[in-house]
Formats: structure tokens, C-alpha cells, sequence
């Protein structure tokens, strides 16, 4: 029996005929690699093929690294397999893979979103045959407004918070959430303050995308100048030291997590806010459609319950194991900030 | 209803108390009187019969959601919470209700007796009329209680606030049984009316746990012991030739343990007894596993009366004579309760005497006082806190759950309160277990798997060790223990059962729990009484955990008579 173009082994997504391995969990030779999260670039690979724009993010995280970038829709060709790159929408540099060979085509998705977010560039559908998609947030219950809706509400909740002469803490992942916020933060209400993890994330894209000016909450910083202002700052900094110095203020986190209320008080957070970097299940089920697949791989997230609807819709859609985190990613507020 | 949406919205937005009390008084100032009454009522679990039963609302959120009735169950599972799955994946609209949450809960009891076809077509209006909050409390008004952390308590200090009036009398107001269909503000909260205190008990006097040594409170001849008894704690009510069983729970339940009826023929007008409601098959203090079997029944059967019957060991006396006399001194409350028993004994009651004199007269037998299920529970002093603890160490002997210290000259004060009663239970028995199962938690904690199944070594018939499921505790570790585990508990998944998932067994628990007990309604054939997890025991591996031999040895011979 000939064995499928990709394959989940114990390191990670493989193409055995061009040997080469896709966001692999464990170090390996060749890997292409759709975006800049711990869980989906790790240390330790001895290539990384990915976007132009997500060399900067992976130097940054993981140091001294050897990378080969290609732009949208460019095609580069190890071992006869046809390989090329789709924006993602996740976060900036996001891609999915598309792989070829003998007119067989395969997607991985990666993490993606299908909202436009203005900072990454948008999702675009790909036809394939078989596709490998994240569902981490494959349930009816998740349903994201639109993201103006949503940024005019944390302008207006920074206001408010502002007129009680409080500050502002607003969670979000150092890389990918935190830009996407502060990009529409609205500078006429204050300054914005950030979190050191998140001003380094930052300094790395400001290159690729024009953001508004960030001030870095140094030992200098005084509760009083914060006052009235907002501090971006990643979930790992939620209840600590760092944080308390800053009273009086009032915590909101952005996350798709936040569609559950138990989420937000689970984590005692004031305000959450519905925003995510991942596809919502309207998104899912109309980017699947659209890509005219016939299999369906489910990865990380709600995949058990996504593939099984799936199935009675029609599709051939199976489950693998990952070691992606889209489901705890987000979640954890004890993993260490560079991991973000 | 939209001042009631955004009320609830702002309580369940907040963790920190005042703001809670801020939003709840500014909410009494504002809304109107009806539906200040209901939100009264709804807050003090006093909500209407539910129009709808689950298993419908189920059925027709997935059909309006276009979903597979699974797929629905699904996300209930993850959400945690019935009302906000609905919420959620029912179609969005940016609508919202002009109308009242009186005019909402009006319609919903008019709801229930209608026919499934208007039920339906009145839910599917109403889901999609309204905006996604208020169709999360419209739906949990109709599913049942709001759990978002706030008390009665918490609740009567805002009305306080907002009412200028004071917030022990409220508290007592807000007790007993009251409809607020017919009930108006002003009957309910502003007026005063002697009549309707016919039934109404007072708030209870709650003790902390001691967690000093008892040496901290100072002279020991200061204070009278007495052991914890474990049952369900009550109020006795007569007044006006009527018998009034209030639980702790502030539940009416004179029905459920008829045997107190009698105690109107020997307990006089005017008297209020707060005590304990025991079982008491053959003549001793049962287990409260006894007592589970008559919870929860409304009527009860002659034989489950002659099986468990029960007992009311009186602690003090709150009224006396028709007077509240919960500001004297315990000690003088006391001497007045000892005093009513020395009466009940010797004397009969005039207004009783006719029907007595009858009986007699008819040849009937004079009632034996003796079996009056009513006892007093027993003050003890002692010259020093070492004697104290001394007769701690007999309580599992005695089959109570330690002692409660409290001083003599203390008030009978509202609610739990520090300093004045203290409750020194003796230290939970101990079992180190495997854990088995996990399911995900609710409410707080749905999104974690916190909820879970322990299991001891036995031998099956082969010989061979196996793990036998004991107890299930979803209580005892901190945030942080209960994050790793849930991480791993979804990398180490056995298989799914519904929510459940059987894991590896790795990981050992000291499993705490106050009460053991021959039982066959679990697999073990144990039941433990209040279960949870002292500490992770990442020392010791599965196979240093306990058997259930281990667990059967704790049972006290008394218990194992049955």
C-alpha cells in the first residue's frame, strides 16, 4: 500500500518522500514551519523553511537559527513533492503549507483565523484533497463578532476605566494577540504601556507593520503615571508581583476563551473580551467547504467532537494527535513568557 | 428584564464583594417594586417551578441551533452550564426586551401548564428576540438557580443599604415562606406585621472551625463543650398550637419528619428550640448515611419511620414565652432549655389537658414522655483544655464529629460568626488512593478536569489486585495542582465515557473524609461521608495506596452492626 503524502509520527507531521517535516515536535533535520507559537516552531531543527515575515519572530525566539524564507504562493520543490505557502491569517507570518506531488494535494493549516485583522495578512482558502486543519474552537459555541465591534468595546472599557482613575491591564499572548490589540488601541484616550516580553515582540514586527508608540513599564515606572493608561501584558503576568505594583486597576484578557464565562472568573480577570487568533466554528466549517476537500484531518482542539460532525456531514475526517496547544495555549497563565 | 440582565451581568463580572454590594443596591434603588421583590426571591433560591423540563429545552436549543442533539450535549459538557450553552449556540440577533422581569416571570409560570407546542413556539420568540445576554438569564431563569457568588447574605446588606433598614431584621424578614407572586415591597420588606412571624425562624448562629489550639481562647471555665452532633441542623417552631421544622438551608421541612408533630402536646406556646435532627434507629444515634434515606422525601413511608426513625437533640433556646431571647447568655438560655425538659417530664400542659384527660377516660394509656424523640444534648465543663481534648478523642465513640466550644456568656448571633462559638471537629479519617476517573468541573471550573473517581486495591475472586472505585472528590487542591493535572489528565486518557474519561492510573491522593459506613448502595459496599483531597501524594506510587481492607478497618464496629 502506498503510504499518504503526510504522516503523524512521534516528531511530527512527515513527508516521507521529500523527508522532510511540518511545525515537528521533536528536532529534526528539514522543517517548514507555519508560524512563530512555541508549539508550532521548536528548538533544536537543523533547517527552518517558512515566510519572509516569520524569520524575524523565529531569530527572535529561538536565537541562531539557519532559515530559508519564501513569499505567498512561491514554489520551492525538495524531492519532486511541490511545496508552497498560503497566508494563515493567525498571526503576522502565519502560513499554511500546500503539498504536492503527483497531482495529489495536501493543506495544513497550522493555526488560522478567517477574519481579516489588518495586521496579518488575510486567510485565503486553497483547494487540496486532503485537509489537515486545527479546530480549536470546533464547537457551536463559539461565534466571534466582528473584531471592530470587539476593539470599540476594549476602547470604551479603557475610557471608562480611565474616568474611575484606574489603570488598564489588558491581557494577550506576547506574539500575535498583543500586536493585533495594541494596533487599534486608541491613542487620543493615553499612552500605551507594555510588558517587557511584549515590547521585544513588538520591536521585532515593527519593521513589517506600523504600530502606534508602546512605553515600557520599567522599576522607574510610577503607579502614578500609569494611572488612566493601559498596560498590555501577557497572561503569564496575571497576579504577580509586577502586576500588583500597579494598583489601582482593572484586569480584562482577550481571548476566544473568554466565550465562556467560567474562563474569565476562574482566572478572578475583571472583563474578558471574545477575541482570537483562531477560527470561530461558523469559520471552520466555511473555510473547510471552501478548500473542496474530500478528507479532513483534525489536529489539536475540539477534534473528537469537530470530526465526528463532520463525518455526518459527509466528509471522510479523522483525528490526529498533535502536540499543538491551541486548546491549553491560550489557557495557561503559568507557562513562561518567552514560550508565548 | 434589561435591568435585571445588566445587574447580573455586573455581579457575575466582578470577584471583589463591595462592587457586588454596589451594583445589588443601585439595583434596589432603581428597579422597580415587583421586580425587586422577584430578584429577592430569585437570590434566595425562591424561583418558580421550572415551566419547561431539561430534557425539552435540550431537544429544541439544538434543533434552533440546526445541530445534532449530540453535538448539543457536547457543548453542554464543556460549557458546564445548561443556560449559557443555549445562549450560545442558539442564532444571534441584536435585539433586546422592553419587558419587565415581573411581565418574564409571569409569562413563565403561566407557561407551565400550557402544551408543548406553545412552550416551544413561546422559548424559540423569546431565544431569538433577545440579545445573547438576556437570553442567558432568561434561559437560566427558566433552568434554575443563578450561582454568581452572591449570598443571601450579601444580598440583605444591600437591601439594607438600599432600605435604610437594619440588616438582622431584613434577614429575619426574608425568611420562611413567602410568595412572590402575591407578596408586594412593601409587605415584604417595608412593613412590619406580627402575624406573619407566626413560622418565621431566626437566621441560624453559625461556628467557625477552631484552627488555633483551644488554649487561644483563653480561661476554659469561660466556656461549655459539647459534642458536634451530624445530622441536619434545625429550628423547632411552636407557636399559636402549630409545629414549624425549619432546616439550615432555611427549607420548611415539618412534613418530612412527622414524629415531631407530638411535641405540640408537651412543649408550650411561644417556645423556639434550635437543635439537631438525628437518626435513631434502635435506640442509638445512627449515621448520617442513615439519614440520607429520609432527605429528600416529602412524605414518609411507615416503614422507613420505624427503620430510621429520627430524634431532635436540642442545642438552645431562642424564644421563650413568645420572647426572643437570643441576646441573654448562652448559659441563661441553657438553664431555660434544661428547665423545659424537667417540665415536659413531670407536667402536662393545660391546653393538652382535655385530650389527655380523654384518653384516660377511654381506657387509652397514658403517653410515655420518655419517648419523646427529643433529647438534650449535653453541656460539659472542664477544669482544663487538656480534659477538652481528651473528650474529643471519644467523639467517633460517641458518633459525633468533634466538639463545639461555646461561651457561656455568648449571644445567639446572625450568621457565621468569629469568636463567641468555635467547632473543634476531631481530624478527618484517611485513605491514600488511586485516581481513576475525571470529568470536567462546573460553573468556575468547566473548562478543567477537576472533578474525580478514586479507587482502592482489592483482590477479585482470580486473586488477582485490581482497583475498586470507593469515592469521588472534586475539592482540596489549589489552582495550580488542579492545572497540572488537568494537562495531564488530557495527555493520559484511557478512554470516554461522555464527559468522563478513565486515565492511567499514576497518581496517588490522600483522600479525607468525615464519615465511613457499611453501605450497598456503592461498589465498595462503603460510603464516606464529605470526601476530598487532603494532599497529592507525588511520593508514592500506585501500588503503596491502600485497599479497600485498609478502608473497611475504619469502620467503627457500631456502624458495622447493620
Amino acid at each position: 500500500m502506498k503510504s499518504p503524502l503526510l504522516e503523524f509520527t512521534d516528531k511530527g507531521i512527515y513527508c516521507e518522500k521529500a523527508d522532510v517535516f511540518l511545525d515537528p515536535w521533536k528536532p529534526v533535520k528539514k522543517a517548514i514551519i507555519t508560524h512563530g507559537h512555541a508549539d508550532h516552531s521548536r528548538w533544536g531543527n537543523k533547517e527552518y523553511i517558512t515566510h519572509h515575515r516569520n524569520i524575524p519572530i523565529i531569530s527572535h525566539r529561538l536565537g541562531d537559527i539557519k532559515t530559508t524564507g519564501f513569499e505567498w504562493g512561491e514554489t520551492f520543490i525538495i524531492n519532486n513533492v511541490k511545496f508552497s505557502l498560503h497566508p494563515a491569517g493567525h498571526i503576522i507570518g502565519a502560513s499554511q503549507v500546500r503539498v504536492e506531488h503527483k497531482g495529489e494535494v495536501w493543506v495544513f493549516t497550522g493555526d488560522y483565523k478567517t477574519e481579516d485583522d489588518g495586521i496579518s495578512n488575510p486567510y485565503e482558502p486553497v483547494k487540496c484533497h486532503t485537509f489537515i486543519t486545527e479546530c480549536t474552537f470546533g464547537l457551536p459555541a463559539f461565534k466571534w463578532l466582528p473584531q471592530k465591534e470587539v476593539l470599540a468595546d476594549i476602547n470604551d472599557w479603557w475610557l471608562e476605566n480611565k474616568k474611575e482613575g484606574k489603570t488598564s491591564i489588558l491581557f494577550g499572548y506576547s506574539l500575535g494577540k498583543a500586536q493585533r490589540l495594541l494596533k487599534y488601541l486608541d491613542t487620543d484616550i493615553g499612552t500605551i504601556y507594555t510588558h517587557g516580553a511584549i515590547e521585544n515582540m513588538t520591536e521585532v514586527l515593527r519593521p513589517l507593520v506600523s504600530f502606534p508608540p508602546t512605553k515600557l513599564v520599567t522599576k522607574e515606572t510610577t503607579k502614578k503615571e500609569l494611572l488612566g493608561n493601559i498596560v498590555l501584558a501577557p497572561p503569564s503576568a496575571h497576579g504577580s508581583s509586577w502586576i500588583r505594583k500597579m494598583v489601582p486597576y482593572v484586569t480584562a484578557s482577550a481571548s476566544g476563551w473568554m466565550t465562556f464565562r467560567g474562563a474569565r472568573r476562574r482566572r478572578a480577570i475583571d472583563k474578558g473580551f471574545v477575541l482570537s487568533d483562531h477560527c470561530d466554528w461558523q469559520g471552520l466549517l466555511s473555510s473547510i467547504e471552501a478548500t473542496g476537500a474530500e478528507k479532513v484531518i483534525c489536529t489539536h482542539g475540539y477534534s473528537d467532537i469537530f470530526s465526528r460532525y463532520l463525518r455526518e456531514q459527509g466528509y471522510d475526517a479523522r483525528t490526529e494527535a498533535t502536540q499543538y496547544e491551541g486548546e491549553q495555549g491560550e489557557m495557561e497563565t503559568s507557562k513562561s513568557v518567552s514560550e508565548s | 428584564m434589561k435591568r435585571f440582565a445588566q445587574l447580573i451581568k455586573t455581579l457575575d463580572s466582578t470577584n471583589k464583594t463591595t462592587v457586588k454590594v454596589d451594583a445589588l443596591t443601585q439595583y434596589f434603588l432603581e428597579a422597580g417594586d415587583t421586580d425587586k421583590v422577584w430578584t429577592i426571591a430569585i437570590l434566595s433560591h425562591r424561583r418558580p417551578p421550572r415551566p419547561v423540563n431539561t430534557t425539552l429545552l435540550r431537544e429544541w436549543a439544538s434543533e434552533l441551533a440546526n445541530i445534532p442533539l449530540w453535538l448539543f450535549e457536547e457543548s453542554y459538557h464543556i460549557v458546564g452550564d445548561l443556560a449559557e450553552t443555549i445562549a450560545l449556540v442558539v442564532p444571534s440577533l441584536k435585539s433586546s426586551t422592553e419587558k419587565t422581569l415581573t411581565q418574564f416571570l409571569e409569562e413563565m409560570i403561566a407557561l407551565k401548564k400550557k402544551s408543548d407546542h406553545d412552550k416551544k413556539q413561546y422559548l424559540f420568540e423569546n431565544w431569538k428576540e433577545l440579545d445573547y445576554y438576556e437570553r442567558f438569564v432568561f434561559t437560566k431563569l427558566i433552568t434554575g438557580g443563578f450561582r454568581i457568588g452572591v449570598s443571601q447574605k450579601l444580598m440583605t446588606r444591600a437591601l439594607s443599604k438600599a432600605t435604610e433598614i437594619d440588616e438582622d431584621i431584613l434577614a429575619y424578614k426574608l425568611m420562611g415562606n413567602w410568595d412572590p407572586n402575591t407578596i408586594s415591597f412593601q409587605q415584604l420588606v417595608l412593613e412590619e406585621h406580627k402575624s406573619d412571624y407566626l413560622s418565621k425562624p431566626y437566621p441560624f448562629y453559625l461556628a467557625y472551625a477552631l484552627e488555633e489550639v483551644p488554649e487561644s481562647l483563653g480561661d476554659v471555665n469561660e466556656w461549655s463543650m459539647e459534642h458536634k452532633w451530624d445530622g441536619i441542623r434545625s429550628q423547632v417552631i411552636l407557636r399559636n398550637d402549630e409545629i414549624f421544622v425549619w432546616s439550615r438551608g432555611e427549607e420548611l421541612v415539618t412534613d418530612k419528619y412527622p414524629e415531631f408533630e407530638q411535641f405540640i402536646s408537651f412543649i408550650p406556646n411561644g417556645t423556639v428550640i434550635d437543635g439537631e435532627i438525628l437518626p435513631y434507629p434502635k435506640g442509638q444515634i445512627g449515621t448520617f448515611n442513615d439519614l440520607q434515606k429520609r432527605i429528600g422525601r416529602k412524605s414518609v413511608s411507615k416503614s422507613l419511620l420505624t427503620k430510621v426513625p429520627v430524634i431532635l437533640k436540642a442545642y438552645d433556646l431562642l424564644e421563650w414565652q413568645g420572647t426572643d431571647i437570643r441576646q441573654k447568655p448562652f448559659s441563661e438560655r441553657r438553664q431555660l432549655l434544661e428547665a423545659l425538659f424537667e417540665t415536659v417530664a413531670t407536667t402536662t400542659l393545660s391546653h393538652q389537658k382535655s385530650k389527655t384527660t380523654e384518653q384516660s377516660e377511654s381506657g387509652g394509656t397514658q403517653r410515655n414522655r420518655s419517648d419523646l424523640p427529643l433529647q438534650l444534648s449535653e453541656t460539659m465543663q472542664f477544669d482544663s483544655w487538656q480534659e477538652v481534648a481528651k473528650e474529643r478523642e471519644l467523639s467517633r465513640e460517641k458518633h459525633s464529629e468533634g466538639l463545639m466550644l461555646k461561651k457561656l456568656d455568648s449571644p445567639y448571633l446572625v450568621g457565621r460568626k468569629k469568636g463567641d462559638w468555635w467547632k473543634w471537629k476531631v481530624d478527618p479519617l484517611t485513605i491514600d488512593a488511586v485516581l481513576t476517573y475525571a470529568m470536567r468541573g462546573h460553573g468556575r471550573r468547566s473548562n478543567l478536569f477537576t472533578d474525580y473517581t478514586f479507587a482502592l486495591w482489592d483482590e477479585n475472586e482470580n486473586g488477582e489486585r485490581e482497583l475498586v472505585t470507593f469515592a469521588k472528590a472534586y475539592s482540596g487542591l489549589t489552582d495550580a495542582e488542579f492545572r497540572t493535572l488537568d494537562a495531564w489528565i488530557k495527555k493520559n486518557t484511557l478512554e470516554r465515557f461522555g464527559p468522563v474519561r478513565s486515565v492511567t492510573p499514576h497518581h496517588v491522593f490522600e483522600i479525607a473524609f468525615e464519615g465511613i459506613a457499611l453501605s450497598n448502595r456503592h461498589k465498595s459496599g462503603v460510603a464516606t461521608r464529605f470526601p476530598r483531597m487532603l494532599r497529592w501524594r507525588q511520593d508514592k506510587n500506585i501500588h503503596e495506596a491502600n485497599s479497600l481492607g485498609d478502608l473497611k478497618a475504619l469502620i467503627p464496629n457500631s456502624a458495622k452492626a447493620e
